[in-house]
């Protein structure tokens, strides 16, 4: 028999006595007096209430005690002393009984349900992936599921449709809505080459991918797995909570028995009375809210922050992030845009964007990126350069048609010389923000190439939004101070610390770490060391495989407001953990001398049935706090523009 | 008198609490069975886990099969925060949990409201 069938039986067993219970005091009794009260108490003992006593016995055998102990030693108390004084013809309590059963039954229903609503969240996102896809296999298009679908076929996807798994595309455009995946609710434009993300839904266009990722290697497959895996990790504030939980049963019963005697032996009680007290100490204090306080809140917390693209990985860096107070951020790609465009050539143009191309042409730097954009502008091909070596932290270099060429940043000035007139051109340029890059051929400077990235269009916002709640921004980059501060300035960054070698940046974070601690907010390709080194590592995802692994929360879309709203998530989260551990302990501090008659001088006495409610009140009003994360508020909840 | 009787009785009773719930009790380790390439245990989820700790061969294919018998609301979750498994367990039905063998090291489970433990030891 499941728990709501129990509850049914037990309740509409016990209702009779309820009945009698409101007419006794008008001089009616019910029709067969206490042996009517025997055999309905009897039937809710054995049928409703037999599993508390066969689940505490069994834990008893192994030395522990949950519950199930309480209420079953509560109950069962109630109802062999109520058959020993039906016998000698004193007043009996079997109601007392029936109606914890009742009550205690009907919390565990309403905490099922919810239990179950709380955790569901994570299997709706599953249900979100097309059930199947239209293949090109051998030469046709053929409607295939998605378990067959492979890396490397090529999916039509038609308006209307969803894209089934993660992959590039190939011919085509449309717009898409990726809100399932990111959050962002509004429809992203893509073309060929682009990438569409598995689940998400076509608007407009048909357009053909080829799968890159299939299975549990899509993001959200991962995003799911991640989502489970901080929905079922505990915090640390948890661990207290456990050693308390852990000895707090057997503890309750130690204080019930001393109740009785107290009442008994040195305040002249009646033997009722003092049963009845000790009985009521029992039922109150089950620690169930205590139990679920924690799970509750990190499951609505982490659920809802991964449907707005906010992945947090665990409860310990739920709480980690409660405490940071300074927010170190990577530049490129993080507070600018992380496409840098070519704006200026010094020096003679076709030349130094000629030699700059051939070095740079198998370069996956961003910069690199820029120049190549530039020379396929200018309609210059890149020739073959040979001899390839990193000069360490400065650039690289190499030969072409035999003469040494090279490309770096400003750090190659301890080897090169640079003119006057080249000098103050590139202050110049660097106070506008742009980042040089110095260009040479047969062991000579011969021009330099600025590049610029634009700040983000959130950034200043998201900058400004975690200055007001109080956080100490910090900018560190690889890039020149110049640049730096200029980009800075931009966006409202308090401090910059510029000229940092791509492996120093773990160091520096570990530095600031000594003042207070700090999340960094990177990119996640070259900053991974960085993301792990601080107390909560915020990876600007967009979703690659390197963030998600090395971020502690993931940032699916990549807008720094969205850095923001974790943050206040995860504070609202903690908090609210906190909260249901305030109700769960004072529910039992303040409702155990209360049941244990401390206060009965003032009149205040909990009955054991009183009891009941209050402690199936307890778990239902934690679980329901829980439940309202999902409607709190966000201070920034407007979506980027 | 029978006031007295009663208070020692519960001094007795008080002291065996103690003794039952404080006190070091050993419990027992299980180390999988190898069937083939794959490795079983069976575990009883009844006022807690027996046994509750199971030893597991690292690097192979792991099934724990949780059955509960135990009606209490406690016990029908299981949670092993390390692997991200939650999972309801059916009363009294035989219920699989693939745990993932490839990295060593002692992992706990609890049940929903992490009153009973139980652990996973992989080598």
């Amino acid at each position: 028999m499941n728990i709501k069938n129990r509850f049914v039986f037990s309740l509409i067993v016990s209702f009779p006595m309820f009945i009698g219970m409101i007419i006794m005091p008008f001089g009616y009794d019910l029709p067969g007096g206490m042996w009517t009260m025997f055999l309905l108490t009897t039937a809710v003992m054995v049928i409703s209430g037999r599993q508390f006593l066969q689940s505490a016995w069994a834990s008893f055998l192994n030395h522990h005690a949950n519950m199930d102990t309480l209420v079953a030693i509560g109950t069962f108390t109630a109802y062999f002393y109520s058959i020993y004084a039906m016998l000698t013809h004193q007043p009996v309590f079997y109601e007392s009984a029936a109606f914890v059963i009742t009550f205690v039954l009907l919390g565990q229903v309403f905490e099922e349900k919810m239990k179950h609503a709380a955790s569901g969240a994570v299997e709706k996102l599953m249900d979100l992936q097309a059930k199947d896809a239209l293949v090109l296999r051998d030469g046709k298009m053929m409607k295939i599921p998605l378990t067959k679908v492979e890396v490397g076929d090529l999916i039509r996807v038609k308006p209307g449709q969803k894209v089934a798994v993660d992959g590039i595309i190939t011919e085509g455009s449309s717009t898409i809505d990726e809100s399932m995946v990111t959050g962002e609710s509004i429809p992203v434009a893509k073309k060929t080459g682009d990438a569409v993300i598995g689940s998400t839904i076509n608007n407009t266009g048909t357009f053909m991918f080829k799968a890159s990722k299939v299975g549990n290697d899509t993001l959200l497959a991962q995003i799911v797995e991640l989502v489970k895996k901080a929905q079922t990790s505990h915090a640390p504030i948890q661990k207290t909570v456990d050693k308390i939980a852990d000895i707090f049963v057997p503890i309750v019963i130690i204080v019930a028995i001393l109740t009785f005697v107290v009442w008994y032996t040195l305040l002249g009680a009646s033997l009722v009375n003092a049963m009845l007290f000790a009985v009521s100490v029992i039922i109150i204090a089950c620690p169930c809210a205590l139990g679920i306080a924690t799970p509750t809140a990190l499951m609505v917390g982490t659920g809802r922050s991964a449907k707005m693209g906010i992945l947090i990985k665990n409860g310990e860096i739920l709480e980690a992030a409660n405490s940071i107070k300074t927010v170190v951020f990577d530049k490129t790609g993080t507070i600018t845009v992380g496409k840098p465009r070519v704006t200026d050539i010094i020096g003679d143009q076709q030349k130094v964007l000629e030699v700059a191309v051939n070095l740079e042409a198998t370069s996956e730097h961003p910069l690199a990126a820029a120049i190549l954009n530039k020379a396929k502008e200018a309609g210059i091909v890149a020739h073959e350069a040979q001899n390839f070596t990193a000069i360490e932290g400065k650039g690289i270099q190499a030969q072409i048609s035999n003469k040494k060429a090279f490309i770096g940043n400003q750090r190659l000035l301890t080897d090169y010389q640079l003119d006057d007139q080249t000098a103050a051109k590139m202050v110049q340029l660097q106070n506008e923000a742009k980042t040089v890059v110095i260009v040479g051929f047969d062991d000579k400077i011969i021009g330099l190439i600025a590049v610029q990235d634009t700040p983000k269009k959130s950034s200043a916002a998201a900058i400004a939004a975690l200055k007001k709640r109080g956080l100490r921004t910090v900018m560190l980059t690889g890039d020149n101070k110049h640049v730096a501060r200029a980009i800075a300035d931009h966006v409202g960054i308090d401090e910059v610390i510029a000229d940092v070698l791509p492996g120093d940046k773990a160091d520096k974070v570990k530095e600031l770490q000594q003042q207070a601690p700090l999340a960094f907010v990177g990119d996640g390709i070259n900053d991974a060391p960085a993301l792990t080194t601080a107390n909560v590592g915020i990876a600007m995802g967009s979703g690659t495989d390197i963030a998600i692994e090395s971020g502690g929360i993931v940032l699916v879309k990549n807008d720094l407001l969205d850095v923001v709203r974790a943050l206040e998530l995860s504070q609202k989260t903690f908090n609210r953990i906190k909260l249901n551990l305030f109700w769960a302990f004072i529910y039992n501090t303040l409702g155990i001398p209360v049941a244990a008659g401390l206060f009965s001088g003032l009149g205040l006495i909990l009955s054991p049935e009183l009891a009941g409610v209050f402690m199936a009140l307890s778990s239902i009003s934690v679980v329901a706090s829980s439940l309202l994360l999902n409607r709190v508020k966000l201070t920034h909840t407007a979506p980027a523009v | 008198m029978d006031k007295l009787l009663i208070a020692v009785i519960a001094v007795l009773a008080i002291g065996f609490i103690v003794w039952w719930f404080f006190g070091r009790h050993q419990s027992k380790e299980v180390t999988a069975e190898r069937d083939g390439n794959s490795q079983n245990v069976k575990v009883v989820v009844n006022g807690g886990y027996t046994p509750s700790t199971v030893v597991l061969k690292k690097n192979v294919p792991a099934k724990i099969t949780f059955n509960r018998k135990d009606p209490s609301s406690c016990l029908e979750q299981v949670v092993f925060p390390d692997f991200g498994i939650s999972e309801f367990l059916p009363q009294n039905q035989d219920h699989v949990i693939k745990i993932d063998t490839t990295k060593a090291g002692e992992f706990d489970y609890a049940c929903g409201m992490n009153m009973f433990h139980g652990k996973v030891i992989v080598k």
